[in-house]
């Protein structure tokens, strides 16, 4: 039986790249496009190799404009394409934030359900990787506040494959986080076995004392955060959103429940950030439950700073642990 | 105007700094007050044949009388239509209305040219092109009178919904005829946009993407002078059509209030997408003859001399001129044609007046494709809501 179900042990960059040959594969309306994704195969190389198999006019090298990117991107879709757009880095995506926050987003909803834009917004994105400005920000905050789209993040190889499976198969709009700092870590991926639905949270460590919730780039951080946790005799529980939007707040809400305790944690900034939308609505469900405040651990208010500084900018072990220890000593 | 006052308040210009002069004041006479037009009926209804304009002459060179009083028809009634909008407005059974007054040849001249296959990106003020494409002028007026934001099928005549955001829908209609490249079809897709709009970034990479890939797109632009209180010299130094030549296809100007050059050159520039020959630029060049919006307000940046001077151009009223020389209209058809009018403004009226106000819940609906944990949530509270006045024996 194990033999009929094919596991691939592979970095999270490769599964992303396995996924979208697949898709490619099954499916001739999805396009690749977007800025260096033919030859070179992309800056984090995803799509390597892709064009080659599939032709310049499946995986598209585009003119350097983001806006053009999704703007074509939704003309393409209207004509009964699938396409799944890279935005090289996090911080160029703003130049598309008109097309994307004022078009992809609403067109489903102005024409009264007649137009289904089924594009994938692909976006490299958070620090750890020591590069230059506008190359580390995390601003799915802003695009999960947005109504029609809808905003997701793998924090593993697995999801990676599976996630971007499902994200070009949505009639939806899709903006497709991907934590850079985690392309190359691997996982054993089952390319067979279909897993939860989308927008589905996943417990990844179960405890008992203090719930963690993070997503993307951050999970790892919770999981080794847990283990440092349990050599003191703490057990925390690691929730992987998955999603920012939509937000899965029965499985929060669940493992609030249990634990009583909540920190959350991302690498955007804390002010209006999503952690900020999930201690509000799990002080709303779970009142009665909880012996101690939501706290979050996140970014500053501040641009994000040169990468010598990013170590004391982003959330690393110690921060959480200091928050897991004030929310425990309630 | 505006150079003689610069020049009026900086006597220390004399006559010696000429050349310095001249180079401030290029901005304003840049775009061209006395342009090269494709021109195939002048102002005065005289059918114009010559060497410049023999490219496109041939697209209408076997136009019929029916034809010809069919594009009068169809300009007249637009107009009709749209006077109906500004004055429902004016009574508040619309919130804002966006008048074509003027623009009338430009959007049916090329909404003509269009074939039924052919997918139209427009702007926000082309009703005269919906007209064109079938769309049902009182559907129009949804998204005015506020019960919608769109208010038709796009895939129904292939008229996407009107796009508010300045040039955005240059680059969905770049992106579509993209897509029908791929597809092999042999349809072409136009998009509309104004001067302003020429201004904008996305109007800029549409040009590029489309020449790149070599797209089946013609992008029409409409300058009707103005952009809300902004003259075109704040927009461009070239004129619009020149645009054109730096990203690697064709740019034509067309008299916009000439409805047979409109057809005529956008039939050209479609045949040339159809063919494989890439995406042209045609700018109509013709003005706006009422405000932007019925928000807006011309006489604060505008003199009356000018608006004068376009109507002198009046669209309709040149080709009247031309069906009457050619004796290809008589009383009776102008007489009919005046009865249709108003009964497609009664119609139109009391459509709007008809319109009823969506249903509640349609807040919810179609957020989604394939549905939102958040929105359900959210419309289940609505609804929880509206029931506690049930409850308590309200409305």
């Amino acid at each position: 039986m194990a033999e009929a179900v094919t596991f691939k042990n592979m970095a999270l960059a490769k599964a992303i790249n396995e996924s979208l040959r697949r898709a490619l594969d099954s499916d001739p309306k999805v396009l690749i496009m977007g800025e260096d994704v033919g030859k070179l195969g992309g800056v984090f190389r995803v799509t390597d190799g892709l064009q080659k198999d599939f032709g310049e006019s499946r995986v598209i090298d585009t003119p350097l404009a983001e806006s053009g990117i999704v703007g074509t991107a939704i003309g393409l879709a209207l004509r009964g394409y699938r396409p799944v757009v890279e935005i090289q880095f996090d911080g160029f995506v703003f130049p598309a934030y008109d097309q994307i926050v004022t078009q992809l987003a609403k067109m489903h909803a102005r024409s009264l359900g007649k137009v289904k834009l089924p594009v994938v917004v692909r976006i490299p994105y958070g620090g750890g990787i020591g590069a230059v400005e506008h190359h580390s920000e995390s601003p799915e905050a802003l695009f999960a506040h947005v109504a029609g789209l809808k905003v997701v993040s793998p924090s593993n190889a697995s999801d990676g494959y599976w996630m971007m499976q499902q994200a070009i198969q949505s009639d939806d709009p899709v903006i497709f986080f991907e934590p850079k700092r985690r392309y190359w870590d691997k996982a054993e991926v089952n390319t067979e076995a279909i897993p939860g639905p989308l927008h589905k949270a996943q417990v990844v460590r179960e405890g008992t004392d203090l719930t963690l919730v993070a997503y993307g780039p951050m999970v790892k951080l919770c999981q080794e955060v847990a283990d440092a946790a349990a050599e003191e005799g703490k057990s925390l529980e690691v929730l992987d959103l998955r999603s920012v939007s939509p937000l899965d707040f029965d499985s929060i809400q669940a493992s609030v429940e249990k634990t009583r305790r909540l920190v959350v944690v991302h690498e955007a900034p804390v002010f209006l950030g999503s952690g900020a939308e999930i201690a509000a609505r799990i002080t709303e469900r779970c009142f009665y439950h909880l012996e101690a405040p939501v706290l979050r651990v996140g970014g500053y208010h501040a641009p994000y700073p040169p990468a010598r500084l990013e170590e004391e900018y982003l959330p690393g072990l110690d921060r959480v642990l200091d928050a897991v220890d004030r929310a425990l000593a309630y | 105007m505006t150079v003689e006052s610069t020049a009026a308040r900086k006597p220390r210009r004399s006559a010696g700094t000429k050349s310095t002069a001249g180079k401030r004041t290029t901005a304003k006479n840049a775009p061209g007050t006395d342009p090269e037009l494709v021109q195939l009926l002048t102002p005065e209804g005289e059918r114009l044949k010559n060497p410049e304009n023999a490219t496109y002459d041939k697209y209408v060179a076997d136009i019929t009388p029916d034809e010809l009083r069919g594009l009068y028809r169809d300009m007249v009634l637009t107009r009709r239509f749209d006077a109906e909008a500004t004055s429902l407005q004016r009574q508040g059974e619309l919130g804002l209305w966006a008048s074509l007054l003027g623009q009338e040849a430009a959007q049916i001249g090329s909404g003509r040219a269009t074939r039924e296959d052919d997918y139209v990106f427009p702007t926000y003020r082309e009703h005269g092109v919906a007209w064109c494409r079938g769309v049902d002028p009182a559907n129009l007026l949804g998204m005015f009178r506020g019960v919608n934001n769109g208010g038709w099928d796009p895939n129904g005549n292939n008229f996407h919904l009107y796009t508010i955001v300045i040039g955005s829908q240059t680059l969905h209609a770049t992106g579509y005829a993209m897509g029908i490249a791929k597809d092999g079809a042999d349809s072409a897709v136009i998009a509309y946009f104004g001067d302003g709009a020429s201004s904008q970034g996305d109007v800029a990479e549409s040009f590029t993407f489309s020449a790149v890939y070599n797209a089946p797109v013609v992008f029409f632009c409409q300058n009707n002078q103005w952009a809300i209180s902004e003259p075109t010299e704040k927009q461009t130094r070239v004129p619009l059509y020149q645009r054109a030549q730096g990203y690697g296809f064709p740019g034509v100007r067309v008299d916009g209030n000439d409805v047979l050059a409109c057809l005529a050159v956008t039939k050209w520039a479609l045949e040339r997408a159809r063919n494989g020959e890439g995406p042209t630029l045609v700018e109509a060049y013709t003005y706006r003859m009422g405000a932007h919006t019925t928000s807006d307000d011309p006489t604060k940046y505008r003199a009356d001399e000018e608006r004068e001077s376009w109507e002198a151009k009046d669209p309709i009223l040149r080709l009247r001129r031309y069906l009457e020389a050619s004796n290809h209209a008589d009383e009776g058809f102008f007489a009919e044609l005046e009865a249709e009018s108003e009964a497609l403004g009664k119609r139109v009226r009391e459509a709007v007046r008809a319109m009823p106000d969506p249903d509640r819940f349609a807040i919810f609906e179609n957020v989604y494709a394939d549905g939102h944990a958040l929105v359900d949530e959210e419309r289940a509270q609505f609804a929880a809501y509206q029931a506690s006045f049930a409850d308590e024996g309200g409305h």
